[in-house]
């Protein structure tokens, strides 16, 4: 007799799992990096190819990275965020200028401001893989034991900064940024 | 003024699509027969007015009436006329119109040819297609009017995405579409026949030819989206697993049971149960395809720009729908149990497992393709399923499906009496098996297991179809257009079987730079890259590539691929080259300039696929014949009564 | 207005061309049939619905550079999906990892045919019973149809 129901029932599983579905971003992929340490990087700079931007220099210290390019119009979108989280802040923003055209990459940080402490030039794309980067622009979080604690991808805002990164911060330092 | 019109004729559809819904349910629930009078002309007044909102937007398009945000998004004038047209469907809002046109259409086919059913049953059938139409027609009034304007008016349109440009890409959603929605009328008749409490022979006999003319449809809509793939999308590929491809086969698939599961109900009153969850089932997946596609659930290259809202709206009218036709059956179904019996050996017996191993494959495909959402769902992180798991999963049923088709097709009612055809089939298995590894080894030069296996599968169907109707016409015996039907649908299951073994097993692919004057070799043809040219086409330019096809020396054919640019949109499309023939197919598409004068160009040898499409229009010119048979054509006197075939329905 | 341009272009870009691998094969032929066989079961990650063999965006370009490199470093298959999936997750396989939260999905098919089979032998049995019981044969056709 109850057998009959099964089909209702089954509709009802499936619903509820295209509602909560509806809510979510199917292409969004979290990141495996997440309560691992960051891996390590060496690059040239961007505007100083002689000079080397390494993140074990950060060791012990709360650090951004963030990776964008000038072909990448979300990161247009997010610069002036970036800017005045880099004025409010003392957490320091490095930049990883992936797989971009070095020249334009300069003109850009003059014309438009440059919110980073340090912004290596990552031509062949190599150290991006190496941090899970699909699609820029996408910014990490890593904490004072190198180990990479939030990563948000899509343009950054001062709301998500308020929202999702503050708090880890301020978890992590005790003091406010 | 016009987007106006068409605006206000969507929504005195919508009037009239309620007032057949209305007025047919309440009609025949109180018996009411001036009621259900209205239900026909309601009918026809809705197709009139959804008709006249559709001409709307057409005509916006072909004016190029850029005032109509819909019309700016989509369309060009520099666009040649038809694939102005072709615009109209080329996105989320006009599809939509498409969709609830072809409804109207199926609905008006249905009030037309049904005279002779009983009035009350139409009125029910009637009143549920309205109420599918009327929840259709809210969604679009309320979240996605296409004949919204934009103020000021663009000075020029988007152009239609130069994907759609393409003739079988631009009539591939309205035949697709008529296959999807015409299983809306099976859907339909599954509730009128619960609402009324009869569901009897004559009732599948009713619903049979529906549901074929719907299938036919479908397959064909199915087969032009494959072949529209191959030659366009230049990787040679013809199916991609893609979660929306998934949400067009699985209908098919359950469509295609749902055609075995009503040819046991008609002939034998059995199976009613089965019958009328896989009626729902087949119509469910239809529209769970149309809410896939514009939720953004499911990341896919079909999907429409989406929406969450739009999505909930589809979601919930979804629930609604199917939730009420599985009540409907859970109320209904424990009582339709029968006596009747069949044997081990029997054609029933052979179908139930047809049927079941048909829903095994929808199944595998809908838990494949929902599995990311769940583990999504349940926060257990994001995974994907490709094709490599699809290809894997979907053989597993359908390997033993292909050795019942060869058989049951030969088994009688009851009892199947396969005596005399027992001999004759086990050695036609193994003439197609010498002649499956006959084929690979001479014109391929190796063998792979499940290509041998798909080869004598396929060889063997296509025997074991046409043996039958050859040996009726031999021995001048009736030969009906139904069992006409059914033979050259299963020897269109035996090509299809035949062309997806070869081209999957032998096919060769290879990427290689090329400069003029050099030449590549592939499965035993020589690919002489002659130079390149610049053309241009009505709203495109483009270089062009000269390859001189040979084959041990006499030339095969001039194969010109292009890498255009179109104006308006500017990014690059591949328009492959292909030469077809009864054995195989060459495919040249140029890639990128790798500067010199060297180009990436890639080449393809693929076997017997022209046999996958071939098997496919096959099967629906098979369907066509059996749906044209006289028993579907003649009036009966008995359909007004009820009362003897309700009393044969209890257990 | 952004998105939608964002969507459009990624649309383009993925449906627009096919990647052209072309003077990126490697010597060893066994060494290039794994490479087909590794990109054909790796998801570009900006073109989600296609394979890196198939994609033509730029990361893919970078990640098939990638399987490469591994390949003539002498790496196993499973070193280099494990190198996929540390850096992007499970989703980047196109054959989902058989693990436990996956076993549904896998043993679906074998689970499906055994049910489907029991449920099948039940229902011809009963009417197998039904069939023998009832003597009358009078309104049988003898053939198809």
């Amino acid at each position: 007799m109850w057998r009959y129901l099964l089909p209702l029932g089954g509709l009802a599983i499936l619903v509820v799992f295209f509602f909560v579905g509806l809510h979510r971003e199917p292409s969004a992929i979290p990141s495996p990096l997440i309560g691992k340490t960051a891996p390590a990087f060496s690059l040239p700079s961007v505007e100083d190819p002689g000079h080397q931007v390494t993140n074990a220099d950060y060791g012990g210290r709360i650090y951004v990275l963030n990776v964008w390019g000038t072909w990448c119009v979300g990161c247009r979108d997010e610069h002036s965020a970036l800017l005045a989280i880099a004025r409010s802040s003392a957490v320091p923003i490095i930049g990883l200028n992936w797989k971009d055209d070095r020249p334009l990459a300069i003109q850009w940080l003059k014309e438009l401001g440059n919110p980073y402490k340090e912004c290596a030039f990552d031509s062949d794309g190599r150290v991006a893989i190496d941090w899970g980067v699909y699609g820029a622009p996408e910014t990490f979080l890593i904490d004072t034991n190198g180990v990479v604690i939030h990563k948000h991808i899509a343009p950054l805002t001062e709301a998500v900064w308020q929202r999702d990164f503050l708090p880890l911060i301020r978890a992590r330092q005790g003091t406010t940024p | 003024m016009i987007p106006e019109l068409g605006h206000l004729a969507l929504i005195l559809a919508l009037c009239l699509a309620a007032a057949q819904s209305v007025f047919g349910l309440a009609g025949a629930f109180w018996r009411r027969a001036e009621w259900m009078a209205v239900v026909r002309p309601a009918v026809a007044g809705q197709f009139v007015f959804v008709a006249l909102a559709f001409g709307c937007l057409t005509a916006a398009f072909l004016g190029n009436d850029f005032s109509v945000n819909y019309v700016a998004l989509n369309s060009n004038s520099a666009l040649p006329a038809f694939y102005r047209v072709a615009a109209v469907w080329g996105a989320h809002e006009g599809s939509l119109l498409l969709w609830i046109l072809v409804l109207a259409t199926w609905s008006l086919a249905v009030a037309a040819l049904s005279r002779s059913l009983p009035d009350t049953f139409i009125a029910r059938v009637l009143g549920v297609l309205g109420l599918i139409s009327a929840g259709f027609m809210t969604f679009t009034l309320a979240t996605s009017n296409p004949f919204t304007r934009l103020m000021p008016p663009a000075m020029d349109g988007n152009d239609l995405n130069p994907l759609l440009q393409d003739f079988a890409l631009a009539v591939h959603p309205p035949i697709l579409y008529t296959g999807y929605v015409g299983f809306a009328v099976a859907f339909a008749f599954a509730c009128a026949a619960m609402l009324e409490g009869r569901l009897d022979q004559s009732w599948a006999r009713w619903t049979r030819p529906w549901t074929i003319g719907a299938w036919i449809f479908l397959t064909i809509g199915i087969a032009l989206g494959s072949w529209w793939a191959y030659y366009e999308l230049g990787w040679g590929g013809w199916w991609f697993w893609d979660p929306v491809e998934n949400a067009s086969f699985m209908p098919w698939l359950a469509g295609t049971a749902l055609i075995h599961s009503l040819a046991v109900t008609e002939k034998r009153g059995l199976f009613r149960g089965w019958t009328l969850l896989l009626a729902i089932f087949a119509f469910s997946l239809s529209l769970l395809g149309t809410f896939l596609v514009r939720s953004g659930v499911l990341i896919s290259v079909h999907a429409f720009a989406t929406d969450p809202a739009r999505g909930v709206f589809v979601l919930t009218f979804l629930t609604l729908c199917i939730g009420g036709a599985l009540t409907l059956y859970a109320w209904r179904a424990p009582k339709l149990g029968s006596t009747a019996g069949f044997e081990l050996w029997s054609r029933e017996s052979f179908l139930l497992f047809n049927n079941i191993l048909l829903v095994i494959a929808a199944a595998l495909i809908l838990l494949g393709t929902l599995y990311p959402l769940f583990m999504d769902g349940l926060g257990l992180g994001k995974i994907s399923v490709g094709p490599p798991y699809f290809r894997a999963v979907f053989l597993v049923p359908m390997l033993p499906l292909l050795a019942l088709v060869g058989i049951g097709m030969h088994a009688s009612w009851k009892r199947a009496r396969l005596g005399d055809v027992k001999r004759p089939l086990l050695l036609a298995l193994l003439v197609a098996l010498v002649f499956a590894l006959g084929i690979s080894l001479w014109a391929f030069g190796r063998t792979t297991t499940l290509a041998l296996v798909g080869l004598t599968a396929g060889l063997w169907i296509i025997y074991s179809s046409l043996r039958d109707p050859i040996s009726r016409l031999r021995k001048r015996q009736s030969l009906s257009a139904a069992v006409l039907g059914m033979s050259i649908a299963h020897f269109g299951v035996g090509v299809f079987t035949i062309g997806v073994a070869g081209v999957e097993a032998y096919k060769i692919e290879k990427d290689v730079a090329l400069k003029p004057g050099q030449s590549a070799k592939v499965g035993g043809y020589d690919f002489a890259f002659r130079g390149l040219r610049n053309v241009d086409g009505p709203n495109y330019s483009a270089i062009e590539g000269e390859f001189d096809v040979t084959r041990n020396g006499s030339m095969v054919r001039v194969l010109r691929p292009q890498k255009r640019t179109y104006r308006v949109q500017t990014s690059p499309m591949t328009e492959a080259a292909i030469t077809v023939g009864w054995t195989r197919d060459l495919f040249v598409a140029l890639g990128d300039s790798l500067g010199g004068d060297a180009w990436s160009v890639r080449i393809q040898y693929k076997p017997l696929i022209r046999y996958v499409w071939l098997g496919a229009l096959f099967m629906a010119f098979g369907g066509l014949v059996a749906a044209s048979d006289r028993r579907y054509r003649t009036v009966r006197a008995s359909e007004a009564l009820p009362a003897d075939s309700a009393a044969r329905d209890t257990a | 207005m952004r998105r939608l341009l964002v969507g459009l272009v990624l649309t383009f870009m993925c449906l627009a061309t096919y990647a052209v691998d072309s003077g990126e094969t490697l010597d060893d032929p066994a060494l290039q049939a794994r490479y087909e066989q590794l990109i054909g079961d790796l998801r570009c990650l900006v073109c989600q619905n296609e394979s890196i063999a198939d994609s033509n965006a730029p990361l893919a370009a970078d990640l098939r550079r990638e399987v490469r490199e591994m390949l003539r470093a002498g790496k196993q298959d499973q070193e280099i999906l494990r190198f996929m999936t540390d850096r992007y997750g499970d989703f980047v396989l196109f054959r989902p990892p058989f693990v436990a939260r996956t076993w549904l999905l896998w043993f679906a098919p074998i689970l499906l045919l055994v049910a489907g089979a029991i449920i099948g032998v039940r229902i011809v049995r009963q009417r197998d019973r039904l069939a023998r019981a009832d003597n009358d044969d009078s309104d049988l056709d003898t053939g198809p149809t």
